[in-house]
């Protein structure tokens, strides 16, 4: 089963309390310079809607975004465009694009204090309902996919694992790790594999 | 760009009826011929305008970056979906809702399209269609099929077409309606998709019904048509018709429509705006873009002599009996409650109260009240989508429409079921009171995603917005009731000029830099269909709009006099005397000393114009010939892609209506009325184009119209593998003459 349109959304703690207003700035300086692989076109503000997509930086290959969906603020990798490679590597590839953005935001002294970027919460979605409905036939392909790729990361006692079950909502896993995401340690660990 | 683009068409084959599936298959090649090279992109961009396919800002590659202008650099290059249009650059798609009428299942599949070809928010416009932004072309064939599959086209949703037939929200539950407008809507909307009648027009054109004279909901006098209801006696029976208006329009310069007749009669409908439309099909301006809409026909021609010439076409149209097809079909449709009539509710939280007040409105069936879903800016989630789509069906036989003032309205809900209908719009965060009122803004896209977008009005909405809602309860009660419309140009898709306050987005040069403003236009009457347009006052940089609406607010209430209105009150006061009391907030400090005026709300950006870009608004004048020419090649290269599947007859047949396709558009240049006879096609395009030597090249004579005519001849033989691909080759050639014989001799104006 191909799967593509890979999304990671990093659960924040800060969920709710966060000002986003100064990320305007940052997501416009980011399309300025260009500083993500991906080519980055302009900024949505949808602060207005509640529980909705927040701010969005949005991308050619993909968005990135302070999301605000289901009330979790999280920052979150959308991969539009279709890659090569197998399933693990795309589910590394947009693990790996939403770390590197929540080091990039907190590298940026415009939010330092307004946004706690620890993280202990991954949601992984499919966004592509035709590759992967979210039914018993997606779940029971997929899970094992997905957990291989957290056993490797994290080892197979480290997390527990949920899946969303409204078969109307794209097809999502949420993954809860007993101790917070040590950032610098997973990307090392990707840039070495 | 979907990885599952290539899958969408089969998995939805037997949920697509027809003619939906034919047409997106149909726009699909269209795509895939443009990629190619092999149409034009002037005719592409007008096919895909017809679709809903809609530019968005920066879809020229150039974006400003607050200091200078920057190309981006997409994937597919320089290829091109229209002029100065960049194939990868994301557009926007319109989506078609006649009336605002949806169901709960139309409402979770546009929340799963926004989801996986949007950005996750769906918008509602003031014509009550539906808008996707950021959506790549590539998806849009994937996108409709899906639309489609639950009875959504989003033909002629953009373009110089027939746009959304809209209805006011409240019509068949209005206590003040003369009678239910909703089957009429839903008849004319039908019966013009794809009218050939309406495919010749040089710019767009905009139908509007209302149930009554006196409310807004319709806005009747700002459409190219608009009918009001009314009954008139005949004997002792009672006749349903409409005070019917023509050639009113926003836009740069508004125009109210003109009343064309007192009362038109139900079965007339149809039928005249068939006329109507053949009318300014024939004689609208075609070449100045900027006088194409029929308020200039009809004001260029006067009111009489336009009707005049719309009655003696009327008189020539045969009868057809889809008219009375449509109608009937249409007003055997009724909706019904899901819940027993109930008494309103006493009791409640104050914030409940409150929504009680300004988002419900009782309807003319005893127990049942209409409830106003209040979206910010016109904006709602893919999971609000979901929630509401769960609500209308818990209350509702999922009676659901979307508004011109940007929110949905669900109707027939049973007073007492109110309490628990509330939580659960309070739970998906959809519970904002203040329907209707001065917290309730409509701001149309602007410079977030327009290409002519000059202000940011949707920035400026949320701002006041923001603003006002934290002291709304404070408000005087007058002020409440004011309606504020944000445009971002003078374009006017925000209805600025019928707002109490309105304001659309200029730029202005200060100190050596451009600075956003707002064109201030007070005045506007929202009240009995849209009945007077507002003044522009004076502009004011974007930064001051706040104070503009609190101290003209202020002065509203301190000065005002008994049972005013703020209409009457800006009539009373004088332009120069408001001007005069604004006057301090038009002047701009140095760069040096307020930096925030030199960017616009909620665009940290300093402000530029510079790339702004060419609108799609007016569409490209593409006539009806060029389309069937454009259709002639597409249905050859699908007889080439046909024979390299072994399809031989299906491949033959193919090729030959490629060639009719062709012919059917020279001969429509001289004979409007051309049908689909094959018989009739064969000798109309002797007599014009053979027997004249129109059609001859001026080196092979009349070698290519004989293949056309042998073409015929044969084409009850069958086909063999030879002759499929000799006729493939052929039809090639004779759509080549058609394209060299228009060239030789079309109109300057459809060329220009």
């Amino acid at each position: 089963m191909e799967l593509q349109h890979i999304n990671v959304k990093l659960h924040l703690k800060n969920s709710g309390v966060a000002d986003l207003e100064p990320l305007i700035s940052v997501f416009h300086d980011w399309v300025k310079e260009q500083s993500c692989e991906e080519i980055l076109i302009d900024v949505a503000d949808y602060r207005h809607v509640p529980g909705g997509p927040g701010i969005i930086l949005i991308g050619h290959e993909a968005d990135f975004s302070l999301d605000e969906g289901d009330r979790h603020l999280g920052v979150r990798y959308n991969r539009k465009a279709p890659l090569p490679g197998s399933n693990q590597s795309r589910f590394r590839q947009a693990l790996k694009a939403a770390l590197e953005t929540c080091n990039k935001l907190e590298a940026d002294p415009r939010l330092s204090g307004n946004l706690n970027l620890e993280c202990q919460d991954i949601e992984l979605f499919i966004n592509d309902r035709l590759l992967a409905p979210n039914d018993p036939s997606t779940h029971h392909l997929v899970i094992p996919e997905i957990q291989q790729f957290y056993d490797d990361l994290f080892g197979k006692k480290n997390y527990l694992i949920n899946h969303q079950e409204d078969p109307r909502k794209l097809f999502s896993v949420l993954v809860h790790l007993f101790q917070p995401i040590n950032r610098a340690n997973l990307l090392k660990k990707f840039a070495a594999s | 760009m979907k990885f599952s683009n290539q899958f969408w068409k089969e998995k939805l084959k037997e949920a697509l009826v027809e003619p939906l599936g034919r047409e997106i298959d149909i726009f699909e090649t269209e795509i895939n011929l443009r990629r190619q090279g092999k149409v034009e992109e002037r005719v592409f961009a007008e096919t895909r305008l017809r679709r809903g396919v809609y530019g968005q800002r920066y879809d020229n590659g150039n974006r400003h970056d607050g200091k200078a202008i920057k190309v981006l650099e997409f994937p597919s290059g320089s290829a091109t979906k229209g002029p100065n249009t960049l194939w990868d650059a994301p557009g926007m798609q319109r989506i078609k809702v006649p009336y605002g009428g949806l169901n709960a299942s139309q409402l979770e599949v546009m929340a799963q399209l926004a989801e996986e070809y949007s950005d996750g928010v769906v918008h509602i416009t003031t014509r009550q269609d539906f808008q996707l932004h950021y959506v790549h072309i590539d998806d849009t064939p994937s996108l409709m099929r899906r639309l489609a599959a639950v009875g959504i086209t989003t033909r002629e949703a953009c373009g110089n077409s027939v746009r959304n037939v809209t209805a006011c929200p409240y019509a068949g539950v209005c206590p003040d309606e003369v009678f239910d407008v909703t089957p009429y809507a839903r008849a004319l909307s039908n019966f013009l998709l794809g009218h050939p009648d309406c495919q010749n027009f040089g710019r767009k054109f905009k139908p509007a019904f209302s149930g009554c004279k006196q409310h807004a909901c319709g806005l009747t006098s700002m459409h190219d048509i608009g009918a009001i209801a009314m009954t008139r006696r005949q004997g002792d029976k009672e006749i349903r018709g409409f005070e019917f208006y023509v050639g009113g329009g926003l836009g740069a310069v508004p125009y109210q429509a003109k009343l064309f007749e007192e009362f038109l009669p139900v079965d007339e409908l149809l039928p005249t705006t068939q006329a109507i439309a053949r009318v300014f099909a024939r004689l609208g301006e075609k070449k100045n873009r900027n006088r194409a809409r029929s308020k200039f026909l009809v004001d260029d021609l006067g009111i009489e002599k336009f009707k005049a010439l719309v009655l003696e076409e009327r008189g020539e149209l045969d009868q057809d009996p889809r008219c009375l097809q449509l109608l009937r079909e249409a007003e055997s449709c009724h909706e019904e409650p899901l819940k027993s009539a109930g008494d309103f509710p006493g009791k409640g939280s104050r914030r409940f109260q409150e929504w009680l007040k300004t988002n419900i409105r009782r309807q003319k069936q005893p127990g049942y009240v209409v409830a106003t879903v209040t979206l910010p800016l016109g904006d709602i989630s893919a999971n609000q989508l979901r929630s509401l789509a769960d609500i209308v069906r818990s209350y509702t036989r999922e009676t659901v429409r979307t508004t011109v003032e940007q929110n949905f309205v669900i109707r027939w809900v049973s007073q007492s079921d109110l309490p628990k209908l509330y939580q659960a719009l309070e739970v998906a965060c959809l519970a904002e009171p203040g329907a209707g009122n001065i917290i309730d803004i409509v701001a149309c896209p602007g410079t977030d995603t327009c290409k002519l977008g000059i202000s940011s009005s949707r920035g400026l909405g949320a701002e006041l917005r923001s603003r006002l809602t934290t002291k709304s309860l404070e408000l005087d009660a007058a002020i409440q009731a004011l309606h504020i419309k944000v445009s971002g140009c003078f374009n006017s898709c925000g209805q600025h000029h019928v707002a109490d306050l309105g304001f659309y987005g200029v730029s202005r040069k200060v100190g050596g830099y451009a600075v956003p403003h707002f064109q201030v236009v007070l005045g506007g009457q929202w009240t009995q269909n849209a009945k007077a347009y507002g003044l522009p006052i004076v502009a004011i940089p974007s930064k001051n709009i706040p104070d503009v609406v609190s101290r003209l607010a202020e002065c509203y209430v301190n000065d005002r006099l008994r049972g005013e209105s703020f209409q009457d009150f800006i009539g009373r006061s004088g332009k120069v005397k408001v001007r005069k009391l604004l006057e301090d907030l038009i002047r701009v400090p140095a760069y040096d000393v307020n930096p925030l005026y030199f960017s616009d709300w909620g665009d940290p950006r300093e402000y530029s114009i510079s790339d702004i870009g060419k609108g799609e608004c007016a569409g490209e004048v593409v006539s009806a010939v060029e389309f069937d020419l454009a259709s002639a090649e597409r249905q050859v290269f699908e007889a080439q892609v046909l024979a390299e599947e072994g399809k031989i007859q299906a491949a033959g047949e193919t090729a030959y209506n490629g060639m009719l396709y062709a012919a059917k558009g020279l001969i429509r240049l001289e004979v409007v009325d051309i049908t689909d006879d094959q018989d009739e096609i064969m000798s109309q395009f002797r007599t014009k184009y053979y027997d004249t030597q129109k059609f001859f090249d001026p080196f092979a004579g009349g070698k290519f119209a004989n293949y056309l005519f042998a073409a015929h001849r044969r084409s009850n033989e069958g086909y063999t593998l030879d002759s499929s691909r000799r006729l493939i080759e052929e039809a090639q050639l004779f759509i080549e003459a058609s394209h060299s014989c228009y060239n030789r001799i079309a109109p300057r104006v459809a060329k220009s």
